[in-house]
């Protein structure tokens, strides 16, 4: 009998050095042609050249302390943050907050409120789920109403003129969002209506809206919104940006919301047409809810513009964040440090805006369910 | 047997849809009818008859920048103070898109370089400039960075014969010295055109049959370019260029981009090149790799593959969204009253509005030029969405 010979493989051989490690990784990704190499050399040769200086200004010789300009006076190669740090709560809370010490709590709980209801609702395994949106988009406005606005349960009442900073900003864009989310479903369901009377009302609104650059909504809303209700009628300033905002914002949550319904497929409709299903049946149970659910990354999105385009506001002379920000810089005390202003300014939009787009895209990779290449 | 039920009147579906349109297009056209009645009334009431007839009335103001207008003070009316403003906004949203294209499809492409840093940096550039408000930008660019920090006329930076100083940018403008010169180049031209387009067709010809491909654009370019320039000095030279000359106190001659426009203009750029390059960074990547190996795999060269199949099919992907980033573009330029440039809300929906008060008219007419570039726009897009749906297999 021969020996059984058992086949023995060699063991695996490591891959060649050269494709390992960060020296190849480095060859590979920054020198992999002589393009390359030359990008990469010249991206460090800009990088070098502008990012360290600009960190030094921003950061290391920055001032932060201080209570006037004589401290960023004393030493002008940094930052001047001892003026944001001084206007800090102008700049978030707006001039009547500002003004009044003991008043401060209330834009303060608010922001709590809302971040301790909105942060939960940002995990997909949170519980209860549903009533944190209820309870965000229900009953916090109306808290929200009660608090910063005031006027009963003893707290004083706010003087929406001397609104301001990013209170002001952020009840714009949340009363937009708001009131537009409804509107716009009512909108998108009527633009897909076989009724031509009503779909072509509601595309006509749409694409009016939508045509319509912001800044000429909100010039209409605060010049001709007083003309177009009889005499004695008075609206605030406050309140006509926001039906703007509202008016221009519902067109494009329509659009998103049109998106997802036609993305729903035709069998859903007629499945529940056979059950017996009447037309608001069929739509508030079976395909609003699933085409919401798609729409929201779309709805996010023109939130982010919303939330961005509320700086426009500042044209028409309210003191949100941006204009706020801007006034500060230009006051007796601290004029000439309008880059400090803008950049603290624009690092908060940019925050709220890349944390709420990292978002959508998240939910879109989720939700996108049929694998593409 | 059974009875056919009549289905009661309140019932029916149809009956249903004629009520609650009906009803619908009543209060619809009521609430349009008492909100124009009482805006008329309003107006009235402060003394405003609504009318055109302030259109031939003499407008107070300067407009400092009208490039393509006569406007003089004193003389010009009203009405012409809309042409200006529509004539500054076309102005700005067409450099805005020339420069906010080539930008954006520039970082777009770059946005996948296999280079690890230069993809990081385009992404970087892409998610700072789209995340930050517009008006934010524009405000910073003028006031807190071009403002301060420019020179003042005397010392402006120079680069060849443009100038940019704090008061805006200054360039050499052509001037015609011979109008039949001119006519005769034109013509010349023309000609030459005509036959650059013959030429490409007989090159498509050529390639339905044979296969074989010329380089027609870069013949033609370099056809265009030399035999332009040939044309020129054949038709006696007709155009001198007048050049910006620094005088007591600001540059004169030449053609200026006041510095609210090149701010608005630069700020326009920075943002909406950020979202081209993200359309165009979705557009290349939509193309599926099975077609760059397909292409490879029937033997066509790396070159022929990024111009015969990637390019064509993230071209349609790329084109729509473009185009209504064009669109954005263009009503963003509205953003101008904050710094300044004369362009249409802020010379007509602005100043003449606070001079006139004729709220209705004036908004009204706003809103119709926006209205059509945004009807303008959508057509163009409905005809492009249906060209190349045709091509599609």
């Amino acid at each position: 009998m021969s020996e059984v010979k058992i086949f023995v493989p060699a063991p695996d051989r490591l891959p060649p050095s050269n494709t390992l490690g960060p020296i190849a990784w480095v060859r590979e990704n920054l020198f992999g042609s002589i393009i390359s190499s030359i990008a990469t050399l010249l991206f460090f040769y800009l990088f070098f050249s502008y990012v360290p200086p600009f960190l030094e200004w921003a950061l290391i010789k920055a001032n932060w302390t201080g209570t006037d300009r004589s401290v960023c006076e004393a030493n002008t190669a940094g930052a001047c943050w001892t003026f944001i740090n001084v206007r800090l709560e102008q700049i978030l809370f707006g001039l009547y907050f500002a003004s009044k010490p003991e008043e401060l709590w209330r834009p303060t709980l608010i922001f709590v409120l809302f971040f301790a209801l909105l942060l939960p609702l940002l995990f997909e395994r949170t519980p209860g789920k549903k009533w944190l949106s209820i309870i965000l988009l229900g009953v916090f406005p109306v808290v929200f109403y009660f608090i910063v606005y005031g006027g009963s349960f003893g707290i004083p009442q706010s003087n929406t003129t001397q609104w301001g900073g990013f209170l002001l900003t952020f009840a714009l864009a949340f009363v937009g969002i708001l009131l537009a989310l409804p509107i716009g479903i009512l909108l998108a369901l009527g633009r897909r209506s076989e009724m031509p009377v009503i779909r072509s009302i509601c595309v006509i609104y749409i694409e009016f809206w939508r045509g319509t650059p912001l800044i000429t909504i909100l010039f209409m809303a605060s010049v001709m919104l007083p003309l177009f209700f009889p005499a004695g009628v008075e609206f605030d300033k406050v309140v006509r940006a926001m039906i703007g905002i509202t008016m221009f914002q519902s067109a494009y949550t329509a659009e998103a919301v049109r998106g997802g319904l036609a993305a729903i497929p035709k069998g859903q409709a007629e499945a529940a047409m056979a059950l017996g299903l009447g037309y608001w049946r069929r739509t508030v149970f079976i395909t609003l809810p699933q085409a919401l659910k798609i729409s929201i990354p779309s709805i996010v999105n023109t939130f982010i513009a919303l939330f961005k385009d509320t700086s426009l506001v500042s044209i028409i002379g309210l003191l949100d964040l941006l204009n706020m920000a801007q006034t500060a810089a230009r006051s007796v005390e601290w004029k000439g440090y309008d880059i400090e202003g803008y950049l603290f300014a624009g690092f908060i939009y940019w925050a709220f805006c890349y944390g709420m787009s990292r978002y959508s895209q998240n939910l879109e990779q989720k939700l996108d369910t049929d694998r593409r290449n | 047997m059974t009875e056919r039920t009549r289905i009661p009147l309140h019932r029916d579906p149809k009956v249903r849809a004629i009520l609650v349109q009906v009803l619908a297009a009543v209060v619809v056209g009521y609430g349009f009818y008492s909100l124009f009645q009482t805006t008329v009334d309003n107006l009235v009431a402060r003394g405003i008859q609504t009318g055109t007839s302030f259109f031939d009335e003499v407008a107070p103001f300067q407009i400092g920048f009208t490039p393509f207008f006569d406007y003089t003070l004193g003389q010009s009316k009203y009405i012409d103070v809309f042409f200006v403003g529509i004539q500054n906004t076309i102005l700005v949203a067409v450099l805005g898109i020339i420069a906010a294209t080539l930008l954006g499809f520039f970082i777009g492409v770059i946005r996948l370089s296999p280079n690890w840093l230069v993809s990081r940096g385009a992404l970087v550039y892409i998610e700072v400039f789209r995340n930050v408000p517009l008006l934010l930008q524009i405000m910073f660019w003028n006031f807190a960075i071009f403002l301060p920090t420019l020179p003042a006329p005397k010392n402006s930076i120079a680069m060849g014969a443009f100038y940019l100083n704090a008061r805006g940018f200054h360039t050499p403008l052509p001037v015609i010295e011979n109008t039949t010169g001119v006519a005769i180049w034109i013509a010349l031209l023309t000609v030459l055109g005509i036959g650059l387009l013959m030429f490409a067709r007989r090159a498509k010809v050529l390639f339905e049959e044979t296969g074989q491909r010329l380089p027609v654009l870069w013949i033609s370019l370099a056809v265009l370019i030399i035999g332009g320039y040939i044309f020129y000095l054949v038709s006696g030279s007709p155009l001198s260029f007048d050049e910006p000359v620094l005088g007591r106190f600001n540059f004169k001659g030449g053609g200026q981009l006041p510095l609210p426009l090149f701010s608005l203009w630069f700020a326009l750029t920075l943002y909406t090149s950020a979202f081209i390059a993200e359309n165009v960074r979705a557009g290349i990547q939509s193309v599926s790799h099975g077609q760059t190996e397909a292409a490879y795999a029937l033997g066509l060269s790396r070159k022929n593959t990024v111009n015969l199949v990637t390019i064509p099919q993230a071209l349609r992907v790329i084109i729509p969204p473009t185009i209504s980033q064009y669109l954005n573009l263009t009503k963003n330029s509205s953003l101008a009253v904050a710094v300044g440039y004369e362009e249409l809300v802020a010379v007509w929906a602005g100043i003449t509005l606070n001079q006139t008060g004729q709220a209705l008219v004036i908004i009204g007419m706003t809103v119709a030029v926006y209205e059509c570039l945004s009807l303008l726009t959508s057509f163009v897009l409905n005809w492009y969405n249906k060209r190349i749906q045709l091509t599609e297999r």
